[in-house]
């Protein structure tokens, strides 16, 4: 959900990423009532990034003339934004209630067990990070799981450890 | 000789997740085969609310209406239809008579029997992305009436006729707000579609936007229109890409074609519109919260009044409808506040749409009028409950609602029915529960769920519902105590009254609401420590049966050695050891182990 730009070209660099964020805040400062667009300006960094760095929320406090602590209470406050690198492939467990009622709550128990982590963390080798996703709207096909932008729909226990076994296998070639 | 055809796929998220976009690759290169692709127009159109049938095709003319396609169905359809000309019965989705306008259009499926789509009117009819097919439907009519034919007032006293009522879930009437926010001297004012839809389980809005951009924005500048505003910001939350995409392209064509803009359609009307993200807080549904989310900041909830309509967005007047409540402003501007008024009952104008899902046969998209009984949604439209399983209850309203049980079932949908019975019409969740669920375990959902996104403002809200939340737990664990059901309603209904916005005033309707119709599950898991739909871990005792083959995998997997038995006979759990991790139930390849 996080990282869908930049997969085409060559990645970016650091210096890059911050110009762009740059360019992006001298953007809005021209429209009316510039501080508003924070939260825009920090999807613009987590679309780059993949999450927000500390010293870039830095860099939009001193562009936009905002407090830190403001900027970090907003980056805290809001659920979509991650505050520390995301694994290679994310896979978000829909916990709606069309996919609760269908068994989203043993899928999340067997990732977990598998992945041997807790929902918002990152595996050791860095190869997954879990998270919970509020309904994904793919309510026909429940219990549902996102890995990156592809869809998962009507696992089970078993299906989903199949699918995390194929993305290692692919991840190890 | 091959008639010329116009073929609609389905793009909605489901179909896209089902395959849409490969099928539609398919279908073009199939078209190329048969050298049809002159005579044939292939496009995408948005949601048409089957959501389990996907994907989904409909061949024009004819109204044929294909689903749960595969790309092996493709070929066929192509040389037998429409280079034949024979429709193919096995795959068309046609069932019952021909019933409502939207029939003509696709044809007799049951599933739209009982439905009348009024602000769904174009989804799956027109290509979202073209402003030509909304045109073509009376599009931007009813904007071009109002700034010509009507004045500002006479359009906020048609909206106040229809007897509108916010579709967001909590039902003020619209009419009443726009008169209100018309009523501020001075500008700017602020127009606000809150697209932030975040009840787990609804797909309403996102869908209307997929599939029918435009009445958005025609809604939108008909109130900008109506209320003396000239700025237009549709808040949506950041998982809805295609939903965000088709929006902003809505918005820059309406530019282009001078239905936004400077002096529109000739008159002294300016009105332009914006898009703003939001990012996953389910508070910011609450108006005040997605103010200040709009503003930048934390998005909290502020005490009301001042409301919106007097000091909204940057101190100024705002005006805030739903996704849903705007996409019927044009359509009762059009055909008029009388015509509105025939639909519905007399508390309630007009139609509702549900996303209809969990236990039924057709989860999806639907819409009804008002004043259609619940059994009528979920037996005829939903078409019942699947696998032979029984009913037990019906959850409106996501976690703002209550479950209802069978004996309410022939409740009609209306705003006030529903909360009489204890629920509420809520955003348009309806998820349906049977007999597999345990309803001390969806109340305990519901409220994790609301505690996770309480903001923290105000104490009842926070430390009320965690509270709350412990009790619970704590019953779905087997070490529910007497006079813990007393606790629970007496927080609750503390929670309710003393709470700051809209999140905490309701989010104990879920416990209440079962305790209300389910006290018997409550009590069997506090005293007998049972919970007689097998969901809750600790209240589960595992047997193996005689299926069991003797495989021993169960007996390697335990953790506490409580499995005995030999190679090729039924094994034994000795109950006494059993700590009901449930790791043998899961490592049966048999399905020998059974909870009971």
């Amino acid at each position: 959900m996080a990282t869908q730009t930049q997969e085409l070209t060559a990645p970016l660099t650091d210096e890059q990423k911050l110009a762009q964020v740059r360019e992006f805040i001298a953007e809005v400062m021209t429209h009316e009532h510039p501080d508003s667009y924070l939260i825009a300006v920090l999807h613009r960094t987590q679309e780059l990034y993949g999450y927000l760095p500390t010293e870039v929320m830095d860099e939009i406090a001193q562009e936009m003339g905002i407090p830190t602590a403001h900027i970090w209470g907003v980056a805290t406050f809001y659920h979509y934004f991650n505050l520390a690198p995301p694994g290679k492939h994310v896979i978000s467990v829909c916990l709606g209630t069309a996919c609760y009622v269908r068994g989203a709550a043993q899928i999340l128990q067997t990732i977990k067990d598998e992945l041997k982590i807790d929902v918002g963390d990152v595996t050791e080798d860095g190869l997954f990070s879990l998270q919970p996703a509020r309904c994904l709207g793919a309510c026909g096909l429940a219990p549902v799981v996102m890995i990156d932008d592809k869809i998962h729909g009507e696992l089970t226990p078993k299906k989903v450890t199949q699918l995390i076994n194929q993305y290692r296998k692919q991840a190890n070639k | 000789m091959t008639a010329t055809y116009r073929i609609i796929v389905c793009d909605g998220t489901s179909c896209l997740n089902s395959g849409a976009r490969t099928l539609t690759t398919v279908l073009k290169a199939q078209l190329d085969k048969h050298g049809l692709t002159d005579k044939t127009t292939v496009s995408l159109s948005g949601c048409l609310g089957m959501c389990d049938k996907g994907p989904i095709v409909v061949v024009n003319p004819g109204y044929t209406l294909y689903g749960s396609l595969t790309e092996g169905d493709i070929p066929e359809i192509v040389e037998e239809h429409l280079v034949k000309g024979k429709p193919i019965a096995r795959l068309a989705i046609q069932e019952d008579h021909l019933y409502n306008r939207f029939f003509r259009v696709f044809g007799d499926a049951k599933f739209f029997g009982h439905q009348m789509r009024v602000t769904l009117r174009n989804c799956g009819i027109i290509d979202p992305e073209s402003i030509d097919d909304y045109l073509s439907l009376r599009g931007y009519e009813a904007l071009a009436k109002a700034v010509t034919d009507m004045t500002p007032q006479q359009v906020v006293a048609e909206v106040e006729k229809s007897g509108l009522r916010g579709r967001g879930g909590a039902g003020f009437p619209t009419g009443t707000k726009w008169k209100f926010t018309a009523a501020q001297v001075g500008t700017p004012k602020y127009v606000i579609c809150n697209a932030d839809e975040g009840d787990p389980g609804a797909f309403m809005d996102r869908s209307a936007i997929e599939g029918d951009p435009h009445t958005i924005v025609e809604g939108m500048a008909i109130g900008g229109y109506a209320v003396g505003s000239s700025k237009g910001i549709v808040y949506i939350r950041a998982e809805y890409p295609l939903a965000i995409r088709r929006i902003t392209k809505a918005i820059e064509d309406a530019r282009a074609h001078g239905l936004l803009g400077e002096n529109i359609l000739g008159s002294d009307f300016s009105f332009d519109m914006e898009i703003r993200l939001g990012a996953g807080a389910f508070v910011c549904g609450e108006e005040t919260a997605l103010i200040h989310s709009i503003e930048g900041a934390r998005g909290m909830p502020r005490p009301r009044p001042p409301y919106p309509s007097v000091q909204g967005l940057f101190g100024r007047p705002t005006l805030i409808n739903n996704v849903e409540t705007w996409a019927n402003v044009p359509v009762i501007v059009l055909d008029g506040a009388n015509w509105f008024r025939t639909v519905g009952t007399e508390t309630s104008k007009g139609t509702k749409v549900f996303a209809l899902a969990g236990k039924v046969v057709n989860t999806g998209l639907i819409e009804v009028p008002m004043g259609t009984t619940l059994r009528q949604i979920i037996y005829d439209v939903g078409g019942g409950i699947p696998g032979g399983k029984a009913f037990k209850a019906v959850q409106t309203g996501g976690p703002s609602g209550g479950c209802l049980p069978e004996q309410y079932l022939d409740t009609p949908i209306d705003y006030d029915s529903l909360a009489k019975a204890g629920s509420i019409m809520g955003s348009g969740g309806m998820i349906v529960i049977d007999e597999d669920s345990c309803m001390v375990d969806i109340a305990k959902f519901f409220l994790e769920f609301t505690q996770n996104e309480s903001c923290g403002k105000c104490t009842p809200c926070r430390e009320g519902t965690k509270r709350m939340l412990e009790i619970l737990t704590r019953i779905t664990e087997g070490k529910g105590q007497a006079g813990d059901i007393d606790k629970l309603e007496r927080l609750g209904k503390m929670i309710q009254k003393a709470s700051l916005c809209g999140l905490g005033q309701s989010a104990p309707n879920p416990v209440l609401s079962t305790i209300k119709n389910f006290r018997a599950e409550y009590e069997e898991h506090i005293h007998d420590k049972r919970c007689r739909a097998r969901v809750c871990e600790n209240l589960v005792t595992y047997e193996i049966t005689e299926k069991c083959v003797g495989c021993g995998a169960c007996r390697k997997v335990c953790p506490v050695t409580a499995i005995a038995g030999g190679p090729k006979k039924q094994h034994v759990i000795d109950q006494d050891k059993c700590i009901k991790c449930g790791q043998c139930f899961k490592t049966c390849k048999f399905e020998a182990i059974a909870k009971v």
